[in-house]
């Protein structure tokens, strides 16, 4: 059986890249913002091509998010890019108050998010950007599952007028999305139906999801795997058919347990349609040593752990 | 009570002040503008008492600055709210929000009677000022520190249009302790920002205590200087001085304008000059009366 990770991989911050470039080509008012992070946003060519349109305010994240606000009051559509752990972290205030309190036209586009900086330690960890963004009103909070995915998030937050979180994966990632898929903001994706039992993932463990349902069906178990990649606003509903139709719901992401897509699955269930909820993802503790794959295997956040709570779900229920 | 009535918008005539131009001589400019600060301050006061809130030690601190600005300096007006090609003005230091609102509704950006609603439910004159709530509000501040990175992305996306549009940030002393300014002093000076012009409002005193007592600036000039700002120091109740400041910007290519402009905390009422209790204390009835007497009640 040919596994879901045994595809191809690809890095999403190339089409990214390649996508924000190909919008600047139609669009002079694109920039780009960013903290020394040319090179880790894979904007080398995007530099080349359009030099005055990076703006480098080097390493000081308060005033990159404030210079790109200033940018969308002059008219531009900045693309704030960053690590991910520096931007929403060191930042959050300015997210708060300049992008979405002032409902700015503002893109942020959180760079290498979750684990993916390993070994670097629970400093470059970006495991609790979700959390702290979902609770600011106003804000989209987008976390594309692969390149496909990617692509079509930069290309919608070009086209809306307002502010947008973009979380862009470093952790080379499997396709998952259909070849026709088009993203719409707000809706969750079923990338496979299914009676028995849910999944729920967003972003890069998408595609563990996908082989957890696999592993599953041939135990019988009937999985239903929901792509979620846009954390606000919340496809609600989608949740809600989950929890009526299915024995429970079991979450996957590449963030922390608190507050992220297993938070806001288990405030919908509870409020709508209370269902048991399984929330996989990095604990409420700070990592020790390991690669990012090596610290999601360790934690769970793959299809074994996905696996066993759908059994239990099931058996459960 | 003296018979000093103190419902802001009921009790006396507040007239509109319109753009003055070089043109209408300097001797009426100047005439305009005092007499414009003047009124300012008397409504100001007025609301800040009715409302029960307000910080206006700070704000009759800069009420000098802002009416230069919106009254003469400045390429603005209600009409031109969404032209790309007017000039911002950030007033970073947002708790002078009630400031802010009396100058625009002077200026006729928002209905004079509408300053009676000043921190009531539901208005959009919110403590702190939002772009969302009022479109003449280009930033939405009060947490120190943000308008000055704002005030450099604007004046970049100028450059990138090679506009002639300026920038101003207004900044308090104090709100210079955050470190998002320096960040952003240090981006402006690379950026080589010649159209961007940030003031800031040296009256010497932050909420608690002096400002050189608590965490000094000094010296800012030499600072300022050697981040690649072109600084200037003016008397910032002088509205004569602060017309020839604003004048002559940008007055060296490549870099931007720093104005120290020297203010005393609630200026120029007695009992308020340099107090630092008066950064947010409420002025009572007696106070307002006392205050409107010195301003003069004709």
């Amino acid at each position: 059986m040919t596994t879901a990770l045994e595809r191809q991989l690809h890095d999403c911050r190339e089409t990214w890249a390649a996508t924000l470039t190909d919008l600047a080509r139609n669009d002079r008012d694109i920039v780009a913002v960013v903290n020394d992070s040319v090179g880790s946003s894979k904007l080398n060519a995007f530099q080349t091509e359009f030099s005055d349109r990076v703006i480098n305010v080097g390493i000081a994240e308060q005033d990159m998010v404030g210079v790109g606000a200033g940018l969308a009051n002059g008219g531009k559509i900045p693309f704030v890019s960053a690590a991910a752990c520096f931007l929403t972290a060191r930042a959050l205030e300015q997210i708060k108050v300049d992008a979405a309190y002032s409902e700015s036209n503002i893109k942020l586009i959180g760079q290498s998010p979750g684990m993916a900086y390993g070994e670097l330690g629970p400093t470059h960890h970006s495991i609790e950007d979700l959390a702290w963004l979902r609770a600011i009103p106003g804000l989209t909070v987008i976390v594309p599952a692969d390149r496909r995915e990617t692509a079509e998030v930069i290309r919608w937050a070009a086209e809306h007028p307002g502010p947008v979180f973009v979380r862009v994966s470093r952790m080379p990632v499997p396709d998952v999305m259909p070849e026709d898929y088009r993203f719409v903001p707000g809706h969750a994706v079923t990338l496979r139906d299914g009676r028995d039992v849910t999944i729920a993932a967003t972003g890069t463990v998408v595609s563990r999801a996908l082989e957890a349902a696999e592993l599953a069906g041939a135990e019988g178990i009937d999985v239903r795997v929901l792509a979620v990649p846009t954390i606000k606003p919340f496809d609600n509903d989608a949740i809600v058919r989950a929890a009526r139709e299915t024995a429970g719901i079991v979450t996957l992401e590449e963030a922390s347990v608190v507050g992220g897509l297993g938070g806001v699955v288990a405030e919908t269930v509870v409020r709508r349609h209370p269902a048991p909820v399984r929330i996989l993802g990095v604990p409420d503790e700070f990592a020790p040593t390991g690669s990012a794959s090596w610290l999601l295997d360790h934690y769970g956040v793959n299809a074994t752990e996905a696996l066993r709570a759908c059994r239990e779900l099931v058996a459960t229920e | 009570m003296t018979g000093v009535q103190t419902k802001a918008g009921t009790d006396e005539a507040f007239p509109l002040f319109g753009r003055i131009g070089a043109d209408a001589g300097r001797e009426a400019v100047l005439a305009h503008l005092a007499e414009a600060a003047r009124t300012v301050r008397r409504r100001d006061i007025q609301v800040v008492h009715d409302a029960g809130q307000g910080h206006i030690g700070g704000e009759f601190s800069v009420i000098d600055l802002l009416v230069t600005l919106y009254m003469h300096v400045m390429n603005v007006s209600p009409e031109l709210l969404d032209a790309p090609e007017r000039d911002r003005l950030i007033l970073s230091k947002g708790h002078a929000a009630a400031a802010l609102y009396t100058v625009l509704a002077a200026r006729g950006y928002i209905g004079r009677d509408e300053l009676k609603t000043f921190v009531q439910p539901l208005s959009r004159l919110n403590g702190h000022p939002a772009r969302t709530k009022i479109d003449a509000v280009e930033a939405s501040t009060g947490p120190l520190g943000h308008g000055l990175p704002i005030a450099v992305g604007t004046a970049v996306a100028a450059k990138l249009d090679r506009s002639e549009r300026r920038t101003f940030v207004i900044l308090g002393d104090g709100e210079l302790q955050e470190g998002s300014n320096w960040e952003a002093f240090m981006t402006a000076g690379n950026q080589r920002l010649d159209r961007l012009v940030a003031v800031v409002d040296r009256n010497r005193l932050q909420q608690g205590a002096d400002v050189a007592q608590t965490n000094d600036l000094e010296p800012l000039a030499d600072k300022l200087r050697a981040f690649g700002w072109d600084v200037h120091e003016v008397d910032g109740h002088d509205h004569g001085a602060l017309i020839d400041t604003f004048a002559g910007v940008p007055a060296l290519s490549g870099r931007p304008t720093f104005v120290i402009a020297h203010t005393d905390k609630g200026y120029p009422v007695s009992y308020m000059r340099d107090q630092v209790s008066w950064h947010h204390k409420v002025p009572t009835a007696e106070h307002v009366r006392i205050a409107l007497d010195e301003l003069g009640n004709q």
